[in-house]
């Protein structure tokens, strides 16, 4: 019995770890063929290119305007960052801190936006975006990535600051610190771990941030994500190989801020839900 | 009392404020564009009231995407929940797990378009996937595993599995070993422990994952154009409301849609929620119940 048990137990243990093997190597293999493909000259019919080259990068970067499209993504990114932060922070310190009437209220329209998904309220606020002028212009891109963001940062800072002592600003006020002395020396760096973390993870899910951005951006506003979509779309136009390299470029800058990111937050909180404890 | 200090006694003061501005801005760029598609969506292009939702019902190419998208929401949703499960219950007690968390997050983080992009590639006929399943000689010739459902239906599943996977794991890293221990003890076996003890504490938070993957499958759109067959199998509902708006320039329309969409899937996640609610939810962290 005892025997039997622990054998099906095995089989069990091999058969999910199998699973997960192949789910992984299927994963890995698949960027390695955009990494690869993007580094080939020519290939058909065979398991690698006949030759390597870098003349992809180069032709990608003027094709696709890869200059143009980077400096649009960071700086909406950017903007998206410093934005939320300032709406973002300052909303999950009250609500972290206060009880007032309306917080539940308040709390659910903070919810909301990120259990809609972004196709759903996109299109009317694009279609307001384009009504009021701002749809296809830079500013119109950056609003729309704030309506996920925000809510984003409010809800990784309230356990955060809930767990700062609030007897630490109680005791800095006791001393005489004014507002502004009490910001600045006794919550800012307190707060700066989890700002930084919670604006890391914004700044990660904005470069990857496809619906919203191609819902209301114009020709001068797309992101690299977007501008990826619209490559592969129309391909058959320009050669599979540059694509590649594009989407290679693309990952890159994804990826170096997510290795930049994962230094300071559990990998979990990129899909939005932080651990909670008790 | 003054009227400061009435309010601060109920919690209104300088701090409370500082919420002020993030609801303010979330009412002019959320809130305001939904009931302004809700209004647009009454004021179709032929005048009537109901035009637009009598056009999207009357008409299979809009009224079948509702079937179209869930037809392809509702299996992955569930496959993705019922591999990541036992995988998750596995996985907490491997202790090196941030390696393979960090492999799993990496799909999330790049994205449908640059996964969709890497099977174009990888699946293709002339893909390392083919390749290897004829070496193996498992099949004769090139599968066509792209530009059709089963395209999208992969995508969603190579996206949606880790997605799925890190919720749970979450919810199932959050429950007391000491609570399955004590079922050992009382002579539980394996199966015993997991339909009686852990299944119980964790169906609420496997609810709230289906929610949450149901609305990240549901509202599919690079992938079913990319690697599906957006004509017809794969014409997903937001590939119409797409449409409706940057094609047609019919807002109401796409307003239409949008709404029909975001009702939809409310109601399944609705569902998913009704059903939690008769579900025991107890402390499941034991130390302090």
């Amino acid at each position: 019995m005892q025997i039997r048990h622990r054998f099906v137990d095995r089989l069990w243990a091999t058969a999910l770890w199998t699973l997960v093997g192949f789910f992984v190597v299927n994963l890995l293999a698949l960027i390695a063929t955009v990494v690869v493909s993007s580094f080939g000259t020519r290939w058909l019919r065979s398991w690698l290119p006949a030759d390597w080259t870098l003349r992809w990068y180069a032709a990608a970067w003027s094709e696709f305007q890869l200059g143009d499209v980077l400096l649009t993504t960071f700086q909406v990114v950017l903007a998206v960052v410093v934005l939320s932060a300032v709406f973002g922070v300052p909303a999950a310190y009250a609500l972290a801190r206060r009880d007032f009437p309306g917080k539940r209220l308040a709390m659910l329209l903070l919810l909301l936006p990120m259990l809609v998904p972004p196709v759903t309220y996109g299109i009317p606020l694009a279609t307001v975006l384009y009504q009021s002028g701002l749809g296809g212009s830079m500013a119109g891109v950056i609003l729309a990535n704030l309506v996920p963001s925000i809510p984003f940062v409010v809800l990784v800072m309230i356990p955060f600051i809930e767990q700062i002592d609030p007897r630490v600003e109680a005791a800095a006020r006791v001393f005489g610190a004014g507002t502004g002395r009490l910001f600045l020396h006794v919550l800012l760096p307190l707060l700066a771990p989890g700002v930084m973390a919670a604006l890391l993870l914004v700044l990660v899910r904005t470069i990857a941030m496809f619906e919203l951005t191609f819902l209301t951006a114009g020709p001068t506003s797309q992101t690299l994500v977007v501008a990826l979509y619209y490559a592969v779309f129309a391909s058959g136009v320009r050669a599979v190989q540059s694509i590649d390299a594009m989407a290679v470029i693309y990952m890159s800058v994804t990826l170096v801020w997510l290795l930049i990111a994962l230094r300071f937050v559990n990998p979990t909180q990129l899909v939005g839900r932080s651990k909670r404890s008790g | 009392m003054t009227v400061r200090g009435r309010l601060a006694a109920r919690g209104i003061d300088g701090v409370t404020l500082l919420v002020l501005p993030a609801v303010a801005l979330l009412v002019l760029l959320f809130v305001y564009p939904f009931l302004y598609g809700l209004f647009l969506s009454f004021r179709p292009k032929d005048g009537s009231l109901l035009g637009n939702y009598a056009r999207f019902f009357g008409d299979p190419f809009f009224r079948d995407t509702v079937w179209v998208t869930m037809r392809l929401a509702l299996p992955v949703t569930l496959l993705n929940l019922l591999l990541a499960l036992p995988i998750a219950l596995r996985v907490r007690h491997l202790r090196r797990q941030r390696l393979l968390i960090t492999v799993l997050v990496l799909p999330i983080t790049l994205g449908t378009v640059l996964v969709s992009e890497g099977m174009l590639n990888y699946f293709g006929p002339q893909g390392w996937f083919s390749r290897t399943l004829m070496l193996l000689g498992l099949i004769g010739a090139p599968v066509k595993l792209v530009q059709s459902y089963t395209g999208v239906f992969l995508s969603l599943l190579i996206t949606g599995f880790p997605f799925t996977f890190l919720l749970t794991l979450s919810y199932v890293t959050g429950i007391d070993p000491a609570l399955e221990q004590a079922g050992a003890t009382l002579g539980a076996g394996p199966s015993r422990r997991f339909r009686h003890v852990l299944l119980p504490l964790l169906l609420p938070g496997l609810a709230i994952t289906f929610c949450l993957s149901f609305v990240q499958a549901y509202s599919v759109l690079p992938s079913a154009v990319l690697v599906g067959d957006p004509s017809r199998t794969t014409r997903v509902i937001s590939i119409a409301a797409y449409q409706a708006a940057f094609e047609e320039y019919d807002y109401a329309m796409a307003s239409t849609v949008a709404l029909i969409m975001g009702a939809t899937q409310l109601a399944v996640v609705g569902m998913a929620l009704g059903l939690r609610g008769l579900l025991y939810r107890g402390p499941a962290g034991g130390a302090k119940g």
